[in-house]
């Protein structure tokens, strides 16, 4: 059963280029399956890139096979497999003497569909990728960078192919537009589902992106394959670890979220209290400061001085700098616990209301584990 | 302003160009033919000798190294050189004009591929274009600003060069301006050039507003 499972199949394929003795791409077998966001990673000459275009044949494989959704790629004419496969690269190569629309409908022309269904779906995919409708008449030399690449995105969508083949896409764009880019591009693959497989050779993006990391070494090696969470805590070998690079506690802790960590309720105490209260609660918790909260919204916090004998009620509480929800990062706890004064990271619901806090010790817990 | 007159008025002599209009008129449809021709049957020729170049890269070097051989023959040589074969006939005019348009037009019409970017190549190939659409509907599209900037340069060239047939007879305005020299008369010799320089204004204006006409993608930018 899970044999069906697999979308794209790389059976011992390899890239050999004539008169280079080691080939760009040896012995290569990759499994990757329906619906997986797979980022090939790899220093350059790592064969990444090519092991991609072997996929849609725009590279030919010297030898091995390639099955995807199990039909042998070799087996057809490479336009009509390219026809079923999603392209972005990183230059864009959208068509200059086109309109958006244009482009966007170009792989549903090449199928033959009828111009008011094409019409119909261009419509359709400018929104999905964010754009104005407005676009559509233009040119592409009109856009900006980003905006090509969303064009880009549309435009490999068009024929709503199931695999999708991307070639650092977001590479050329600055790194604001690139993070929108990228936030963008994850949240739309939650819904499409798609069998993606992402050229890069930002480390931090195929964190960020994938289901699935392969990282690939000169000649296109294997060394790892495998969720990014498990790469990070047990790296392959050293040339995996050294190809993480620095603050991999750190980068592990951007893939966790706040709810896996221990959320406890925290030096608090209902606004109403009298100092004497919210001093014994300052003193379980060791702490100079007390959270003041309001039913279940958290109002802010107090110091120890500031009370001076008077009533909780009677101070004015400053506020946190940064509420967290549970599905935050604890790389963003940690951020909000090193830079806020109260030295925590305030949780709430998707309502606002308080779930509680976590400090350093928490979060340091889930580095080391 | 009468003493500028007076002296125009006896380098150009109105009421000649009155009495010649029908002849000017005629030297005009000659001057036209004979540079339409020439060009048209030209780029026939560069389209076939470009599509053999793009087939075959060797072939690149000899051909635009014959082509660019005829662009050095100096044009009175070259009519001389024809006349025994072809004699003093349109055939001769328009053999030897057509080919001073070949390196220039050849040159232009495999610029113009291949200044397609590689990654827009790539893009089409990725999308599922077969190798001859991609050339059709591609890369052609996007070559035409190039190749009509090549047909630009040899229309214009080409009116200049028409008025050298005359020695054969032909010439268009070209007819004027011998004529005038033979005779000393000036109004002819003006004319002649006047409508030439004329002609090729005209006609170089057209192929930009054509050029801008085809390709409208690359006249709008992003504001």
């Amino acid at each position: 059963m899970a044999e069906t499972d697999v979308m794209i199949r790389l059976e011992s394929v390899t890239k050999q280029y004539a008169g280079t003795e080691l080939p760009a791409v040896g012995d290569l077998s990759l499994d990757i399956e329906r619906g997986e966001f797979v980022t090939l990673v790899g220093p350059s000459g790592c064969g990444k890139t090519t092991t991609l275009k072997m996929i849609n044949r725009i590279i030919e494989p010297t030898s091995g096979k390639i099955l995807i959704d199990g039909v042998d790629a070799l087996s057809m004419p490479a336009h009509e497999l390219r026809r079923s496969i999603g392209y972005v690269i990183q230059q864009i190569g959208l068509f200059p003497h086109r309109t958006i629309a244009q482009n966007v409908g170009t792989v549903p022309s090449l199928l033959g569909w009828e111009d008011s269904r094409i019409a119909e779906r261009t419509d359709e995919l400018i929104e999905v990728v964010g754009l104005e409708r407005e676009m559509l008449d233009r040119y592409p030399s009109e856009l900006s960078g980003g905006q090509q690449q969303r064009v880009g995105v549309a435009r490999a969508l068009a024929a709503d192919p199931p695999v999708l083949l991307m070639d650092e896409p977001f590479g050329a764009v600055d790194p604001i537009v690139r993070g929108h880019l990228q936030q963008e591009f994850l949240e739309l693959q939650r819904k499409l589902g798609k069998t993606v497989v992402f050229v890069t050779h930002d480390i931090d993006e195929a964190i960020r992106l994938g289901t699935r990391i392969a990282i690939l070494n000169i000649g296109g090696v294997l060394e790892q394959y495998d969720t990014p969470t498990e790469i990070l805590s047990n790296p392959a070998n050293q040339f995996v670890e050294d190809f993480l690079g620095g603050e991999r506690g750190l980068k592990r802790l951007g893939l966790l979220p706040i709810s896996s960590a221990d959320i406890v309720r925290g030096p608090v105490a209902d606004r109403t209290s009298t100092a004497e209260d919210a001093r014994a609660v300052m003193a379980e918790h060791e702490v100079d400061w007390v959270g003041v909260l309001d039913g279940d919204r958290l109002l802010g916090w107090v110091e120890a001085s500031a009370l001076d004998g008077a009533d909780l009620s009677e101070v004015e509480p400053r506020p946190f700098a940064v509420s967290l929800t549970a599905d935050a990062s604890l790389r963003e706890a940690l951020d909000s616990v090193v830079t806020g004064h109260a030295r925590t990271a305030v949780v709430v619901d998707r309502e606002g209301k308080y779930r509680g806090m976590l400090d350093l010790e928490a979060i340091s817990e889930e580095i080391t584990e | 302003m009468s003493v500028v007159f007076g002296q125009a008025d006896q380098l150009l002599d109105w009421s000649w160009v009155e009495r010649n209009i029908g002849q000017i008129v005629d030297r005009t449809w000659e001057h036209l033919t004979l540079t339409g021709i020439s060009v048209a049957l030209g780029l026939v020729i560069s389209v076939l000798l470009a599509i053999v170049v793009l087939r075959w890269r060797w072939s690149y070097p000899p051909i635009t190294g014959a082509a660019g051989l005829l662009y050095t023959i100096p044009s009175l040589a070259l009519f001389a050189l024809l006349v025994p074969f072809t004699g003093l006939s349109q055939t001769t005019a328009v053999i030897a004009l057509t080919s001073y348009t070949l390196f220039i037009l050849i040159r232009n019409i495999v610029a113009g591929i291949d200044g397609v970017p590689a990654y827009v190549k790539e893009a089409a190939d990725g999308m599922g274009y077969t190798p001859r659409s991609r050339f059709w509907r591609i890369e052609v599209p996007l070559a035409l600003p190039a190749i009509v900037a090549g047909v630009r340069i040899a229309t214009v060239t080409t009116v200049g060069l028409v008025t050298v047939t005359a020695v054969i007879g032909l010439g268009g305005y070209g007819f004027f301006i011998l004529r005038g020299l033979n005779t000393f008369f000036w109004t002819q010799l003006i004319v002649g050039v006047l409508l030439s320089v004329v002609l090729a204004t005209i006609l170089d204006l057209a192929f930009v507003a054509l050029q801008a006409w085809l390709s409208p993608w690359s006249k709008r930018r992003a504001a």
